[in-house]
């Protein structure tokens, strides 16, 4: 039995049984109608946002403008605080991760993140990069040793690091802690990393090395960045979504956004008139 | 006089006032100490310390007062420092989003205030008569638990709130469980806060006197307890009804017995400083 139909995501073929997808256009992350309140407080209204996989999203906007909490929705980080109740549908590969058989520690290796400050823990260099791992008990030494070697590359501090893997991780420079801290991100193996103002805290030599890194890490992962900086926005994504007062006033193409906004708020805050 | 003059016055005045206060609690301290020393060195030897009591002061000894102590101090310490830590870790983990347990949290408090010879009488009717423990170690070992179970869950919530709260985020942003957080992040990272509030409530177990004597703890026992079901008395009690004695030699002795209590406490706090030292060491950020 043959057939061939186009589905919502692109083409569908099934050949004696075996099912194929070519898509046109697959959606990683999908949100659907979100609303989001603290107690009765309403911090996000209809947010209905598409990103496709291997691009680098950010999310821009003022102070308390729910961009934070939006990131958060994606790994359900929000669940912990008290009052958090919200409306609509997140979708990772068209799967519901608020569904009630979702298990959450699996969704977070899913989906990875890294926070403002540079939070690495209390343990060596090695023990940091390796948590996610031996927490799903993984315990064969060489297995760790390469997951290890692998996801510092790949976040460009194994250089720096190579030869004191056993040494403190709190010894480090702000700018290397960050990077450790996306290493321990990258060691799970995630397919999407949030970053809530990665470099905020950094100094501006960290802070390019950071940016670089997203540029590399964009070809094996979706990113979703918020940013106080425009010029960052700008540098490292291809897709920015302005959000204002828990609405998503525009979300596009960042260079059409940042060249010609269509709406006059985004406007405003992208040229520095507030904000 | 104008107000910069006025003002370095007042901190000299302050100073000195600090400086008054401190020397004042030490030297009240010091002397207690060495007249307790004076009257007690002479009788402490080999003797004093493995001899069982006796009507005569030069024959009697702390040996049962002692060894029951240390049950006390063990018993207690196993069940109070689980079912504290474990209450501690789930108020402030888990409960939170519950209003009760505000309401829980409040009357904990309020528990740690509460005169411990109350304790002694809900240990009298809960263990010793309903449960028919009699005045055993367990008895008194369950009544001195409920005592400081408060000071315990306190000082448990209040070492997991010094974690901040990036470390939690950190944890179970990688895929954590709540419970792998707890045990990998918080616990280490509280460990030192936990000790602490741990040897101070034994401490404070061990000190006790009221709440053992209204559960029925001996003062005479003319036996070592072997068994958690034994009868059995304490070096507070012992010194306590010494020092009732009419007999100069029985001061002498409860002089001595205070000192060994005393060590006994200094020695747990050594080992608690040490600890927590070392923990204190490993874990910053």
């Amino acid at each position: 039995m043959q057939s061939l139909y186009i589905s919502e995501t692109g083409l569908r073929i099934k050949l004696n049984g075996k099912k194929m997808e070519l898509e046109s256009k697959h959606i990683k992350i999908k949100t659907k109608d979100i609303n989001v309140y603290y107690d009765t407080v309403k911090v996000l209204n209809n947010i209905n946002m598409e990103i496709e996989p291997n691009t680098v999203t950010a999310l821009i906007g003022p102070s308390g403008c729910g961009k934070s909490t939006f990131l958060r929705l994606i790994n359900r980080m929000n669940d912990y605080i008290e009052g958090f109740r919200k409306e609509g549908d997140v979708l990772l590969d068209d799967k519901d991760i608020y569904s009630k058989n979702t298990q959450v520690e699996l969704l977070r290796k899913e989906v990875g993140m890294v926070f403002q400050k540079p939070n690495p823990f209390p343990k060596s260099i090695f023990e940091n990069v390796v948590y996610g791992l031996r927490i799903q008990g993984v315990k064969d030494k060489q297995k760790l040793n390469e997951a290890a070697e692998q996801a510092l590359v790949q976040a460009a501090i194994w250089d720096e690091v190579k030869d004191n893997l056993k040494k403190s991780a709190l010894a480090l420079s702000g700018g290397q802690q960050q990077r450790l801290c996306i290493a321990r991100t990258l060691a799970v193996e995630p397919s999407v990393i949030l970053m809530d103002e990665p470099a905020s805290a950094l100094d501006p030599i960290s802070t390019a090395k950071i940016e670089e890194l997203i540029h590399e890490l964009k070809k094996d992962y979706t990113i979703m960045i918020v940013t106080h900086n425009m010029h960052q926005a700008g540098r490292v994504s291809d897709k920015t979504g302005f959000f204002y007062m828990g609405d998503l006033v525009e979300f596009g193409d960042t260079k059409e956004m940042f060249m010609s906004p269509r709406k006059q708020e985004t406007e405003n805050y992208i040229s520095g008139r507030f904000g | 006089m104008n107000k910069t003059q006025s003002n370095r016055l007042k901190d000299q005045a302050f100073k000195y006032y600090g400086i008054f206060s401190t020397v004042l609690g030490l030297v009240l301290l010091a002397v207690f100490i060495i007249d307790i020393l004076m009257d007690g060195l002479q009788r402490i030897d080999w003797q004093f310390i493995t001899s069982l009591p006796s009507r005569l002061p030069e024959k009697a000894g702390i040996l049962t007062a002692w060894s029951g102590t240390l049950w006390i101090f063990a018993l207690t310490a196993l069940f109070a420092v689980p079912i504290g830590v474990g209450a501690g870790i789930w108020l402030e983990e888990y409960g939170k989003k519950y209003r009760w347990a505000n309401l829980l949290e409040i009357n904990i408090s309020n528990l740690a205030g509460i005169p411990s010879i109350i304790y002694g009488i809900l240990g009298l009717e809960i263990f010793v008569r309903m449960l028919g423990m009699g005045g055993s170690l367990l008895a008194g070992s369950f009544t001195l638990s409920l005592l400081v179970l408060p000071i315990i869950i306190v000082s448990t919530r209040e070492s997991l709130k010094a974690v901040p709260n990036t470390m939690k985020e950190a944890s179970l942003a990688l895929g954590a469980t709540k419970w792998q957080t707890i045990w990998l992040q918080l616990l280490p990272a509280s460990f030192s806060g936990i000790l602490t509030g741990v040897i101070l409530a034994l401490a404070r177990a061990i000190g006790e006197t009221a709440p053992l004597i209204v559960i029925g703890a001996l003062a005479y026992v003319p036996f070592v307890p072997t068994s958690p079901m034994d009868e059995f008395t304490v070096l507070p009690i012992q010194i306590f009804n010494w020092v009732s004695r009419p007999q100069h030699g029985f001061v002498v002795n409860s002089a001595s017995a205070i000192v060994i209590l005393l060590v006994i406490v200094f020695f747990m706090n050594a080992i608690a400083v040490y600890f927590r030292n070392r923990a204190a060491n490993k874990v910053k950020w």
